[in-house]
């Protein structure tokens, strides 16, 4: 053992019983040497050092080149130095924390960065006009407007997708983890592995060529939510399986056991058990598409006026408010304003799916089993 | 009203694998049988087509008959259901129902199975069975709290409970001691013999003293080989199976708790 370990490492003097000379000795032979606590960030900071006077020793141009070096440096250095002190299987676990580390950054960043860069663009156009008010008679160089039609019209697309997809979604689930044996449920899972897959524009021209065309119809808002439910079966189906699937055999064994039907036992004992699972799959199957826009375009439409009526006409939601707004601005009648606006209904949609998120979280710790 | 079950040349599968063969018995109404034997020779398997449970695994199936009171369960139209109301189980491990509270986990056959009962009825019923179960002391004050926060001891005598609030003719347990402490182990001894005056008990175990000490025969099953299926090498009252066994593969296995 180096010296370097002597300064996490509670040590004292004694004589090495062969050699007699006084060498450092760990106090017990569980606590092996450790690297000082502040060493990641040391070496760290050395790694950024070293990339620094490498780049201004070659002249290295932009950041991309130090930025790799400092990282390489990091993990190389890093673990050789771990390998010093603290021996292999230290050197190992530090080498697989740094990469873990470097994934869960790599994976944060990018989402931290776009949530922040659509708040600080999305939240000057925030007012209760925006909220109450439709984009009815505004031009692009105009002020004012807001985004009411849209929300309307995503709440509503949403609300009757979810209808139709959350419970169908759940009943295959339940179908293929409590009955389904054989070729159909095979079948029937290879199809919905399948339709995960499916791009979300050709449901929409599913629904396009046998609704509209087949029956001469107009684009209009209830033709959308098929579309969307369409794209949501299959994510509803996948994840409430994978949480049914978690509820353990026992408990429905317990069950059968006191006489009650298989019927009974999924709707009272599996049910209520895996129900905050669901919810979580039902949320992240709306999540899926609530800001879908592909199969709206060709669907649904756009209007600036509030249409309140699904059955009828063309309908606004929040993505194509934001095409939109932004494909003004391509055109020649772009401006500061439609920018604005766009991305307020940008972050709007995100705090839709936030605030979508956070209820069904309080609502399944409702149904989560108190311990005491 | 307790029954007698008669399982005539019973054959059970997991699939393909025949994991039980040949198996006969005859439990007469308000006894307790001892199923004992080495690890895998088929005692929970044997146990499990007692009430149905057996057929829950996929692939699990029987040839043979098991007749409750000369009816047998593997009849043509006959309901699990029904059979499962008649033979209750406790299993190995403690499972009460973690949605339901202490006092819902007791009636859980009742609600469960969507009958309509009055208050009051539930409260005796719960009383009942608890006091059954050797567990009203402790929990009466908390009836409504999960039962997942008793201790393993106290989930186990309550999965007990909930198992004969349904009132059932026959009990069938699976290693019903086997992750408790003496105590409770006693506990729910005293309880199998209260309990033999109205039930006829099936239990299986590990322990031969607890066998000796509360069954009045004793089915011992043995692994002839490895591969081949489990079978019932010697079925007789629990007193000459410990003290004088006819088969050398009891003796074997009974002394090796000497040994
Ligand atoms: N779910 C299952 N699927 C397939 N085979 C099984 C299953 N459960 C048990 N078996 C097999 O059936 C045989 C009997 O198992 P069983 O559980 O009845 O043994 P046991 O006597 O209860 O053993 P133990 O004392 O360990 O509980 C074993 O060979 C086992 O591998
Ligand atoms: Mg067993």
């Amino acid at each position: 053992m180096s010296d370097t370990g002597r300064s996490s490492t509670p040590t004292v003097d004694a004589p090495d019983p062969l050699t007699g000379r006084r060498r450092p000795v760990t106090v017990s032979a569980l606590v092996g040497a450790r690297l000082p606590s502040w060493a990641p960030y040391a070496a760290g900071a050395a790694a950024v050092g070293v990339a620094l006077i490498l780049k201004a020793v070659f002249g290295w141009e932009g950041w991309g080149t130090s930025f790799w070096t400092a990282v390489l440096v990091f993990v190389i250095g890093f673990t050789v130095w771990s390998f010093a002190v603290e021996g292999r299987r230290r050197a190992k676990d530090r080498f697989a924390s740094t990469l873990i580390y470097a994934s869960f950054v790599a994976a944060v960043v990018p989402l931290v960065l776009i949530l922040f860069y659509i708040g600080v663009k999305g939240f000057s156009v925030f007012s209760a006009d925006f909220f109450t008010k439709s984009m009815n008679g505004i031009t692009s160089r105009q002020e004012g407007g807001g985004l009411y039609h849209a929300l309307i019209g995503t709440l509503e697309l949403v609300a009757i997708a979810s209808i139709i997809a959350l419970p169908i979604g759940i009943f295959t689930a339940i179908y293929l983890v409590e009955y389904g044996r054989g070729k159909f449920a095979r079948a029937v899972t290879f199809f919905v592995d399948v339709m995960i897959g499916v791009p979300s524009i050709v449901a929409g021209l599913f629904v396009y060529t046998f609704l509209l065309l087949g029956f001469g119809l107009r684009p209009f808002g209830f033709a959308g939510a098929l579309a969307l439910a369409i794209l949501m079966i299959p994510v509803s189906v996948r994840a409430s399986e994978e949480m049914l699937k978690l509820v353990p055999r026992e408990l429905r064994e317990s069950s059968y056991a006191l006489g009650v039907p298989k019927w009974r036992t999924i709707l009272k004992v599996v049910l209520p058990t895996a129900m905050s699972g669901l919810i979580t799959s039902s949320l992240l199957a709306i999540a899926r598409i609530t800001g879908e826009t592909a199969p709206l375009i060709l669907l649904v439409g756009y209007t600036a006026r509030v249409n309140y009526d699904p059955l009828q006409g063309d309908m606004a939601t929040l993505p194509m408010m934001v095409w939109d707004q932004l494909g003004k601005r391509a055109g020649t009648t772009s401006s500061d304003l439609t920018e604005a606006r766009a991305w307020g209904a940008a972050l709007t949609l995100v705090l839709l799916v936030l605030i979508l998120n956070v209820g069904a979280r309080l609502l399944a710790r409702l149904f989560q089993p108190k311990a005491r | 009203m307790a029954k007698r079950i008669d399982v005539d040349d019973l054959n059970v599968y997991y699939g393909n694998f025949l994991a039980v063969e040949g198996a006969s018995i005859n439990i007469a109404p308000l006894s307790v049988t001892a199923f004992i034997g080495p690890s895998g020779c088929g005692k929970s398997t044997v146990l499990r087509t007692l009430n149905r449970m057996h057929e829950v695994i996929p692939g699990g199936r029987v040839s043979g008959k098991v007749l409750l009171d000369g009816e047998d369960l593997y009849g043509p139209g006959v309901d699990p259901v029904n059979v499962r109301r008649t033979v209750g189980m406790v299993f190995q491990k403690a499972n009460p129902f973690p949605t339901m509270s202490i006092y819902d986990n007791v009636i859980a056959g009742y609600k469960l199975a969507g009958a309509r009962k009055h208050k009051n009825e539930l409260d005796e019923i719960v009383e009942r069975s608890l006091k059954g179960a050797n567990l009203w002391e402790e929990v009466k004050h908390r009836l409504g709290r999960p039962g997942a926060g008793l201790s393993g001891g106290q989930q186990q005598r309550l999965c007990i409970a909930r198992a004969i609030a349904v009132e059932p003719s026959v009990l069938l347990m699976d290693e019903p001691c086997s992750a408790l402490d003496p105590i409770s182990t006693l506990a729910i001894e005293d309880l199998i013999s209260e309990l033999k005056s109205s039930y006829t008990i099936v239990i299986v175990t590990h322990n031969m003293q607890q066998a000796a000490r509360i069954s009045d025969r004793t089915a011992f099953f043995n692994l002839p080989g490895v591969g081949q299926p489990g079978k019932l090498v010697e079925y007789d009252d629990t007193a000459k199976i410990f003290s004088n066994p006819s088969k050398k593969a009891t003796e074997d296995y009974i002394s090796g708790r000497f040994g």
